[in-house]
């Protein structure tokens, strides 16, 4: 369905230099199958799922979107071509209301679809269909919104840029359980999740695992889980000692 | 009465009607009254000493709307209007004004209503006043309205300005007098494009106790266009008072906007905010990853920041 090939960027830095930040990223998404990217802060998954949305134009190699070479199509063409993609930290729109943003993520929708989404990602349809898409929401509730227009626009490949980055702990677990159930039983979709949450990572059919912007591993989640669930454990220990600044 | 369809296409701009409704209704197409009907509790008739109306809501009075749109549709034509509009005490009712001006002609065509509204004791009322323009001349459209408001003892006055497309000049003066334990809401909406130009001067004196004002201005300014907006709130005693001035600006527009606020009593709030920026490339972005164009994505941006 998605083919990377060679995938480099560079982009310049702030001391003016061009930094390198994806190496030769060869990768391939399946239909049907559900992936998890994951890997340290800093490492270049975010810069990935841009460059696949054409966010960023990555400077050498190819992307094949069902064999077609989608590098020269632009954002609005490739979300034409049926990729989407919920952003880490999506913007705000004064004015216009989550009603027309959900609509315009999904034209066809009709207002019982409108209300599932809503409910699907933890907000009431009565008291969030009308509300602005301004400063009067918070983060988190941004955020679900972001997830709920991705869900709604039923994409051929669909990108979760850390779908967890400001959502209280109880909304979580909730909407990694319908990202999962939603794409591990949809065949003709795809789904990325880009993620930190150790929860989610085994209920994925391929973990990918990227650092210093190159691949780094990549399997089922049998194959990784102990590669990264060590990483996880001492970065538990760190932390439980104080040496990330936190004290418990 | 006779109204083609160039007037049906203009009362619809400005009114949102498609058909003359039932109830008060005023209609001043190039200077004359083409309809002029009176409700049982909403009295509408001509001012004896200068062109224009009164309009005279019974105290009491529910859920009842008035319609007074003018049309200019003569080439060169410039109108001028005085309305007085009196709320009776505890009345509740909407006042649908505005202008539409259709030009075709190399003469300049215009409309200045210079309005006083009073807002009685524990009433409420919301005013609507929608400009627009239309055109294929050299000849400019131009709309100079200019409100004097008294928003009256526990009463509550809602006045809601926009102007949205084709008005080459408008000079808009805006005068609000509120008192105790009274509200009033301005929401100000404005679009320029072109060579446009729009100046808005708002002042609103809080001179009773508990009183409190809000004036809300939304604008895009494309093109060459150039907007200037002065907003300012005078807390005469304890009292609340918010301006908000929020700005879009694309091209080469030109935009000043300037909050003011005068406190002459210690126990007097006000606060204001003032913004204005580009539109946001992670907001174009966000839209296109949803299927839109660059251009739809501009366009749905402005209409949701004018809504």
């Amino acid at each position: 369905m998605l083919r990377l090939e060679n995938v480099s960027l560079a982009m310049n830095h702030e001391s003016g230099e061009n930094k390198d930040i994806l190496n030769n990223i060869n990768i391939k998404f399946e239909p049907g199958k559900l992936y998890a990217v994951t890997g340290p802060n800093g490492g270049g998954k975010s810069s990935i799922a841009k460059v696949i949305m054409g966010i960023y134009k990555h400077t050498k190699g190819n992307i094949y979107f069902n064999d077609e070479e989608i590098s020269q199509l632009n954002v609005t063409e490739r979300a034409q071509r049926g990729i989407a993609y919920a952003f880490q930290q999506p913007p705000r729109f004064k004015g216009l209301r989550i009603t027309d943003i959900l609509k315009t993520a999904q034209p066809n929708m009709d207002s019982i679809g409108l209300r599932r989404h809503l409910r699907d990602v933890g907000l009431c349809p009565e008291d969030y269909l009308d509300r602005d898409m301004g400063p009067g929401l918070s983060g988190g509730e941004i955020k679900r919104i972001e997830i709920a227009q991705v869900l709604a626009r039923e994409a051929k490949i669909s990108i979760f840029d850390e779908p967890e980055a400001g959502v209280d702990l109880w909304t979580i677990q909730r909407l990694m359980g319908i990202i999962v159930n939603k794409y591990k039983q949809n065949q003709d979709s795809t789904a990325i999740i880009i993620t930190h949450n150790e929860r989610a990572l085994p209920l994925c059919d391929e973990i990918i695992v990227i650092e210093d912007g190159a691949v780094k591993a990549s399997g089922t989640p049998t194959e990784i889980w102990p590669l990264i669930k060590e990483e996880i454990e001492c970065k538990k220990r760190l932390e439980c000692r104080g040496e990330f600044g936190y004290e418990f | 009465m006779n109204f083609n369809d160039q007037d049906m296409k203009l009362l619809h701009a400005i009114t949102d009607l498609d058909m003359i409704p039932a109830g008060a209704i005023n209609i001043r197409r190039d200077g004359e009254a083409v309809i002029r009907v009176s409700s049982p509790n909403i009295k509408v008739y001509p001012k004896e000493d200068k062109p224009g109306l009164n309009v005279e809501v019974k105290p009491g009075t529910k859920n009842e709307t008035v319609h007074v749109p003018v049309l200019v549709t003569k080439a060169g034509f410039h109108d001028k209007v005085y309305n007085t509009f009196i709320v009776g005490e505890d009345a509740d009712v909407t006042i649908i004004a505005g202008c539409g001006i259709h030009n075709d002609s190399h003469s300049d065509s215009g409309h200045d209503g210079i309005h006083e509204i009073i807002v009685k004791k524990g009433a409420r009322m919301r005013y609507v006043e929608k400009h627009y323009g239309e055109g294929k001349g050299r000849g400019k459209r131009l709309l100079n309205p200019t409100t004097v408001i008294r928003v009256e003892s526990g009463a509550y006055a809602e006045l809601e300005m926009i102007q949205i497309e084709g008005v080459d000049d408008t000079f808009r003066s805006t005068v609000a007098h509120v008192a105790d334990k009274a509200n009033l809401k301005v929401i100000e909406r404005l679009l320029t494009h072109g060579e446009q130009s729009a100046v808005s001067e708002i002042d609103a004196y809080i001179e009773g106790q508990d009183g409190s004002a809000q004036i809300l201005s939304r604008s895009v300014a494309k093109d060459k266009s150039s907007q200037v907006f002065k907003a300012g709130l005078i807390g005469k005693t304890e009292c609340l008072g918010h301006v908000e001035c929020d700005s879009i600006i694309m091209g080469n527009a030109v935009i000043k906007a300037t909050p003011q606020l005068v406190a002459e009593d210690a126990r007097a709030v006000l606060t204001h905010e003032a913004a204005i920026g580009k539109i946001a490339g992670e907001q174009l972005i966000k839209l296109m990853s949803l299927g839109l164009t660059e251009q739809q994505a501009v366009d749905t941006i402005i209409d949701g920041f004018l809504r």
